[in-house]
C-alpha cells in the first residue's frame, strides 16, 4: 500500500527522476521490518478516562503516518493502571518484548518512573504529555518531550490573552485564579509569579484558591471565588471538575466577563456535551492543533469518521506527534539500533507537523522549546481556535454571555 | 540472640532457605531486566508486609495506613538529599526517628484512650490522609508537584548514595527481606514476642497475667512503623521521583497488607510467599490476557478481585501454613498453627 | 466577605451533610447489627448511581422517583451479598472481612468500568440548574429536594427500626447475639436483610448524589472512606449519629474551604473524626459500651 500511495504523490511532484529516486526510497521502506514502538498508558486506574482518550489515536495514527510515507510500525501496548510502580514494570516488560522507541505516558510521575528505564536500557523515550519542569531537566540521553512545560504553557496564554484583549478592545482589571491542587496544577500556579511579570498583564490576580483533585462538590470554591468580587476567572482544572465548576456558576448566579482556562477540562467532548449551551464561552490556552496544517485536516477528518462523538484534543494530538517523531527517527536512522534512533530523533525537524508553531525539533536537554500554543474558545458547541491570529479559525467573543440568560 | 535466631528451625528448613537465597543471588546472572524489576517489587511488598506483619501478625493491632510511615521514610531521606546533600543511610537514620515519633503520636492516642478493633484500624486510616493532604501542602518538599532526585546514566554503582543501576537496588532489597525476615523470627521468639501474642489472642487475659499491655502494643507500632519507613527510603531512591498523592495513598496501604494476608498472617515466612504469589499473579495476569485478547482496561484487575475472593474463602489462615505442615515445618517453628481465631 | 456567602456556603453545607449522612447510615446499619465493615460501600453507592444515570439516559426516569425502585434493586444486591458471601466471614476476623469487601470493591469498580467506560456520565435534569434566592441567599434547588428526600427517608428508616416487628428483632440480634438465637430468630436472614437495608440507603443516597456530581468508577473509595468519617464521628451503630456526623463534616468542610485553603478541607474532617475518636470514642452520639 504505502508503495503505491509514495509513487503517486512524488509522481505529481514532478520529474521521472523523482519517481526513480522515490520508488528506491519506497522499496528500502518497504525492506525496513516494522519499528516496535512501544506504547504506555494509563488506560485503567484513576486516570483512564485520560489514558483511553490518548489510546484512540494510536491506531488512526498509524494509517496516517503510512499515507505519509513513514515506515511501518507494530504497536505494543502497555497499561499502567495509573501507578508509578506499574509503569515501571511495564516499560521493563515491553523494552524486554523488543520495544525499539517508547512513547507516554500522560502523567508526570509514571513519565519519571519510564524516563528512568529507558535511560538506563538506552532506548529513546518520547513523552508525549506531561508538564513537570524537572523531567528534562535531570541530563538524560534518551529521553525526549513534544510538549510545553508549565512556564512555557504560562507564556504563550499571557501572549494570546494581550492578543485577544486587543483584538476586542477590553481589558479586565482583576482576575481570581481557581487550581486544582496536583502536579499539574500547581505547577502553572508557581509559575505565575516568575512569568507573568514578563508580559504586561492588564489584570492583577486578586485571590488565588487552590482545590482539592478529589473534591465532591465545588460550591465552596465558587462562592469564595465569586466574594472576590473580580473580572475574570482564571482556571487551571480537570475536566470533572470543570463541569462542577460550571454548574456552580450558573447555580449561584455569576458570570465573570471571562473564563480564561490555562488547563484540559473546558474545551474536552464530555464538557461541550454535558453543559449543552452553557459549554459556550471559556477562553482556553492549551496546547493544540493548528487547524490550517494539512495533517491536523487529515487527522480531524480521520477521528471524525472512526469517533464521530469526539472533537481531536491535546491528547490527540501530543500522542500522535510522539508516534510521528519516533517514525520519522526510523526513517531517516535507517535502523532500530537505539543509539542511532535517539541520534536521530535529536536532529529531528518535522514541519508538517500537527501542533501549533514551527514543527517538532529538540534542544539539548530534550525538550521542545520551539512549541506554540493556542487561545480556543467554545463556540455553539464547537471548538475553535481564536489566537495567534497565524493558526486560527475565528475571532474571539468577549466578554462571555450571561450564564442565566442562555 | 544467636539462639532466638537460629534454634529450633529443622536442617530441611535450613536447606529449604539456603537454595532458594542461593537462586535468588545468582538470579541476576541469567534472567532479564524486566524479571529484575519484578523481583525488586516482590522484595520491597515482602519486607513492607513483614513490618506490618509485625503490628497485626504478631500484636494483632490492625494497622490499614502503613502507606504513611512509607511516605514519611521516603520524604525524609529524599528532602535531606534534595536540600542538604545528606545521603540516603543518614536519612534513613531520620526516617525511622520521625516514622518512630509519628507511631509513638499515633499509639499512644490510640491506646491510651482505649481505640481498637475497627476504630483503631480507621484511626491509621485517618492519619495517611492527613498526611497525604497535608504533604499536598508543603512547599519545601515539593508539595502536590512532587519532588524529584537527581538523576543520572550510572556506569558505576554508588552504593553509599544509593545511585545505580537496578541490579545494585536488586540485592539491596534481597538483603533487607532477609534481615527482616531474621529480625522478625528474633522478635517473635523473644519474651515481647510472646507477650504480642498474649495479647493478640486475648488482651483483658494478658492484661491479668500482668503484662503492661500498653507497652507492648507501642513497641509493635514503633518496630513496625521504623521498619517500615526504611521501605520508603529505598522507595525514593529507586523510583527517584515522590508525589503524596501516590506515596501517601489507601491503595498502596492496601498493596502492603495483601502479602501477609493471602500468605499467612502472623507467620514469618507469610508475608514472603504472599508477595511472591502476588506480584507473579498480577504480572502472568497481564500476559494471560493478552493471550487472550481480554484487554479491556479493568478485567485484570476483575481477575485480581475474584482470586483474593477465592483465596481467602478457601485458605482463611493463608497460603503458607498449608504448605508448612506439608513440609515438616510447622511443629517446631510455629508456622503452620492458625492464628486468627477471634475470640 | 459578605455574609450571604457564609450563609450560603453553610446551608449547602448542611444540605449535602445530609445526603452524605444517609449514605453513611447504611454503613452505620450494618455494622451495628452485622459487626462488618463495609469497605466496598462507596463502590455500592457508584453502583446505585449508575443504575439512576441509565434510568434517567434510556427511559427518562428522574431521580429522584427512581430513588425507591433503586434502593430496592440495591438492597437485593445486600441481601445476596450477605447470605451468599459475607455470611461466612462474620466469626472471622476483621482483617480477613477487610480483604474479602476490599476483593468485592475492586471487582465492582472495575466491571463499572469495562462496561461504562472511564468517562464521567451525568443527569440532566429540567430543575438540576435551578437555584432559590431568598434574601441575596441563594440555595441550591437540588441540594435542597435531595436534603430533604434524606432526611425523609432516615425518619421513615428509624420509624422501621422502632415500631415494626422485623425491626425489632433485628434490634434484639444487634443487642444480644445469642439472646436472638435463643428466643429463635432465624439469624441469617435478619442479618442479610440488615446488609439488604444498609445497601438500601446507599442506593437512595446513589440516586439522589446523581444530581449532584457526575460519576465515574473510581468514585468509590472515596465515598467508602467519607463513609467512615461521618459514622465514626456520629458513633458506630447509631442511626441519628450518622446524619449528624454527615451535617457536621459537610459544614466542617465547606467552613474550611470558606476560611482557609479549599485544597486541605478534607484535613479539617480527618481531624475531626481524630479528636472524636479520642475524647469520645464510641462518636458524639454513639453508645458508650461497644
Amino acid at each position: 500500500m504505502s508503495k503505491i500511495r509514495i509513487n503517486r504523490r512524488h509522481f505529481v511532484a514532478g520529474t521521472s527522476a523523482a519517481v526513480v529516486s522515490a520508488s528506491s526510497i519506497s522499496r528500502a521502506l518497504a525492506q525496513m521490518p516494522p519499528l516496535k514502538l512501544g506504547v504506555l498508558l494509563p488506560t485503567s486506574g484513576a486516570q483512564a478516562g485520560i489514558g483511553q482518550d490518548c489510546q484512540r489515536v494510536v491506531d488512526i495514527g498509524l494509517g496516517v503516518l503510512k499515507d505519509l510515507g513513514y515506515p511501518a510500525i507494530t504497536v505494543i501496548n502497555g497499561d499502567t493502571e495509573t501507578n508509578v510502580e506499574v509503569a515501571r514494570s511495564r516499560a521493563e516488560k515491553l523494552i524486554n518484548d523488543g520495544a525499539q522507541i517508547l512513547i507516554g505516558a500522560f502523567d508526570s510521575g509514571q513519565s519519571t518512573a519510564i524516563a528512568q528505564v529507558a535511560e538506563q536500557k538506552g532506548i529513546p523515550y518520547v513523552i508525549n504529555i506531561a508538564a513537570a519542569p524537572p523531567i528534562t531537566e535531570q541530563g538524560y540521553k534518551f529521553v525526549f518531550r513534544n510538549f510545553p512545560t508549565a512556564p512555557m504553557i504560562l507564556g504563550d496564554a499571557f501572549a494570546n490573552q494581550l492578543e485577544i484583549f486587543k483584538a476586542v478592545g477590553m481589558s479586565p482589571k482583576t482576575a481570581v485564579m481557581l487550581h486544582v491542587n496536583d502536579t499539574f496544577g500547581t505547577a502553572m500556579q508557581g509559575g505565575i509569579g516568575a512569568v507573568m511579570p514578563k508580559f504586561d498583564m492588564p489584570y492583577k490576580i486578586v485571590e488565588t484558591i487552590a482545590y482539592d483533585p478529589t473534591a465532591r462538590d465545588l460550591s465552596v470554591e465558587i462562592s469564595k471565588a465569586k466574594a472576590a468580587n473580580a473580572e475574570v476567572l482564571l482556571v487551571v482544572s480537570r475536566l470533572n471538575d470543570a463541569i462542577l465548576l460550571t454548574r456552580e456558576m450558573v447555580k449561584q448566579r455569576w458570570t465573570p466577563q471571562a473564563v480564561l482556562s490555562m488547563g484540559p477540562g473546558w474545551y474536552e467532548d464530555q464538557y461541550l456535551k454535558t453543559l449543552g449551551k452553557l459549554s459556550d464561552g471559556p477562553l482556553g490556552f492549551v496546547p493544540w492543533y493548528d487547524p490550517n496544517k494539512k495533517v491536523s485536516k487529515e487527522l480531524v477528518s480521520l477521528m471524525g469518521k472512526k469517533f464521530p462523538e469526539v472533537t481531536m484534543n491535546t491528547n490527540h494530538v501530543y500522542t500522535f506527534e510522539a508516534m510521528m517523531t519516533a517514525a520519522d527517527a526510523y526513517k531517516r536512522a535507517g535502523s532500530s539500533d537505539p543509539k542511532a534512533l535517539a541520534d536521530a530523533i535529536r536532529t529531528t525537524n518535522i514541519t508538517n507537523n500537527v501542533a501549533t508553531g514551527p514543527g517538532i525539533q529538540f534542544n539539548a536537554k530534550g525538550q521542545n522549546d520551539k512549541l506554540k500554543n493556542s487561545a480556543i474558545q467554545n463556540r455553539d458547541g464547537k471548538v475553535v481556535v481564536v489566537a495567534p491570529a497565524s493558526a486560527a479559525d475565528a475571532k474571539p467573543e468577549y466578554p462571555m454571555k450571561d450564564y442565566t440568560k442562555r | 540472640m544467636k539462639k532466638l535466631l537460629i534454634d529450633g528451625v529443622p536442617g530441611h528448613g535450613w536447606l529449604m532457605l539456603a537454595v532458594t537465597t542461593a537462586l535468588l543471588l545468582a538470579a541476576p546472572l541469567f534472567v532479564n531486566d524486566y524479571l529484575i524489576t519484578v523481583l525488586i517489587l516482590i522484595f520491597y511488598f515482602a519486607y513492607a508486609g513483614q513490618a506490618w506483619n509485625i503490628m497485626m501478625g504478631f500484636a494483632g493491632q490492625l494497622s490499614l495506613g502503613h502507606a504513611l510511615y512509607v511516605g514519611l521514610g521516603a520524604y525524609a531521606a529524599a528532602g535531606l538529599y534534595v536540600h542538604f546533600g545528606v545521603g540516603p543511610w543518614i536519612g534513613m537514620g531520620a526516617a525511622i526517628i520521625i516514622s518512630g515519633v509519628v507511631a509513638v503520636i499515633l499509639g499512644y492516642l490510640a491506646f491510651r484512650f482505649g481505640v481498637g478493633g475497627v476504630y483503631f484500624a480507621i484511626l491509621t486510616i485517618a492519619f495517611a490522609e492527613f498526611a497525604r493532604i497535608g504533604f499536598d501542602h508543603i512547599k519545601f518538599l515539593g508539595a502536590s508537584s512532587g519532588l524529584f532526585l537527581p538523576v543520572k546514566q550510572y556506569v558505576s554503582n554508588d552504593l553509599w548514595s544509593l545511585r545505580g543501576k537496578p541490579v545494585m537496588f536488586y540485592y539491596l532489597m534481597l538483603v533487607l527481606m532477609l534481615v527482616a525476615l531474621g529480625i522478625c523470627r528474633m522478635l517473635l521468639r523473644s519474651r515481647l514476642g510472646y507477650y504480642w501474642r498474649a495479647i493478640r489472642e486475648d488482651e483483658q487475659a494478658a492484661q491479668s497475667l500482668g503484662i503492661d499491655v500498653f507497652r507492648c502494643k507501642m513497641y509493635a507500632v514503633v518496630i513496625s512503623a521504623a521498619m517500615t519507613s526504611v521501605a520508603g527510603v529505598f522507595f525514593a531512591f529507586y523510583y527517584n521521583n515522590l508525589f503524596p498523592e501516590q506515596v501517601f495513598h489507601i491503595s498502596r496501604s492496601i498493596e502492603i497488607i495483601l502479602g501477609p494476608i493471602i500468605g499467612g498472617i502472623g507467620t514469618l515466612v507469610g508475608p514472603i510467599v504472599g508477595a511472591f504469589v502476588l506480584t507473579i499473579f498480577s504480572e502472568g495476569m497481564t500476559e494471560l490476557l493478552e493471550v487472550f485478547k481480554l484487554t479491556s482496561p479493568g478485567a485484570k484487575q476483575v481477575f485480581y478481585g475474584i482470586a483474593l475472593l477465592v483465596v481467602i474463602l478457601l485458605m482463611p489462615h493463608g497460603i503458607w501454613p498449608p504448605i508448612a505442615r506439608a513440609l515438616g515445618l510447622a511443629e517446631k517453628s510455629g508456622e503452620g498453627k492458625p492464628t486468627d481465631e477471634k475470640p | 466577605m459578605p455574609l450571604e456567602t457564609y450563609i450560603n456556603v453553610i446551608i449547602g453545607g448542611v444540605l449535602t451533610g445530609l445526603v452524605y449522612g444517609l449514605m453513611a447510615l447504611g454503613l452505620s446499619i450494618i455494622f451495628g447489627v452485622v459487626r462488618i465493615v463495609n469497605f466496598a460501600h462507596g463502590e455500592m453507592m457508584t453502583i446505585a448511581m449508575y443504575v439512576a444515570v441509565v434510568a434517567f439516559s434510556q427511559f427518562h426516569l428522574d431521580p429522584l422517583l427512581m430513588m425507591v425502585p433503586i434502593a430496592a434493586a440495591l438492597f437485593a444486591l445486600g441481601y445476596v451479598m450477605q447470605a451468599g458471601l459475607i455470611n461466612p466471614f462474620i466469626n472471622r476476623p476483621e482483617h480477613s472481612q477487610f480483604i474479602l469487601l476490599v476483593a468485592v470493591a475492586l471487582i465492582m469498580v472495575n466491571l463499572l468500568l469495562i462496561i461504562f467506560g472511564p468517562d464521567a456520565q451525568s443527569v440532566q435534569t429540567s430543575y438540576s440548574l435551578d437555584s432559590y434566592e431568598i434574601a441575596g441567599v441563594i440555595i441550591d434547588a437540588t441540594k435542597a429536594y435531595t436534603g430533604a428526600a434524606a432526611v425523609v427517608l432516615s425518619a421513615a428508616l428509624f420509624a422501621f427500626f422502632q415500631m415494626s416487628r422485623t425491626g425489632q428483632s433485628i434490634r434484639a440480634c444487634a443487642d444480644n447475639y445469642t439472646g436472638a438465637l435463643v428466643v429463635g430468630l432465624n439469624v441469617k436472614h435478619l442479618y442479610a436483610l440488615t446488609f439488604g437495608i444498609g445497601a438500601a440507603c446507599v442506593g437512595a443516597a446513589g440516586s439522589m448524589l446523581v444530581l449532584l456530581i457526575d460519576v465515574t468508577p473510581a468514585l468509590g473509595p472515596g465515598y467508602t472512606l467519607l463513609a467512615f468519617i461521618i459514622v465514626i464521628t456520629g458513633g458506630l451503630g447509631s442511626m441519628p449519629g450518622a446524619l449528624l456526623g454527615g451535617v457536621l463534616i459537610g459544614v466542617t468542610e465547606a467552613m474550611a474551604g470558606l476560611l482557609f485553603t479549599p485544597s486541605a478541607k478534607s484535613m479539617f474532617s480527618f481531624a475531626l473524626l481524630v479528636i472524636v475518636l479520642l475524647f469520645r470514642p464510641q462518636g458524639i452520639l454513639g453508645k458508650a459500651t461497644r
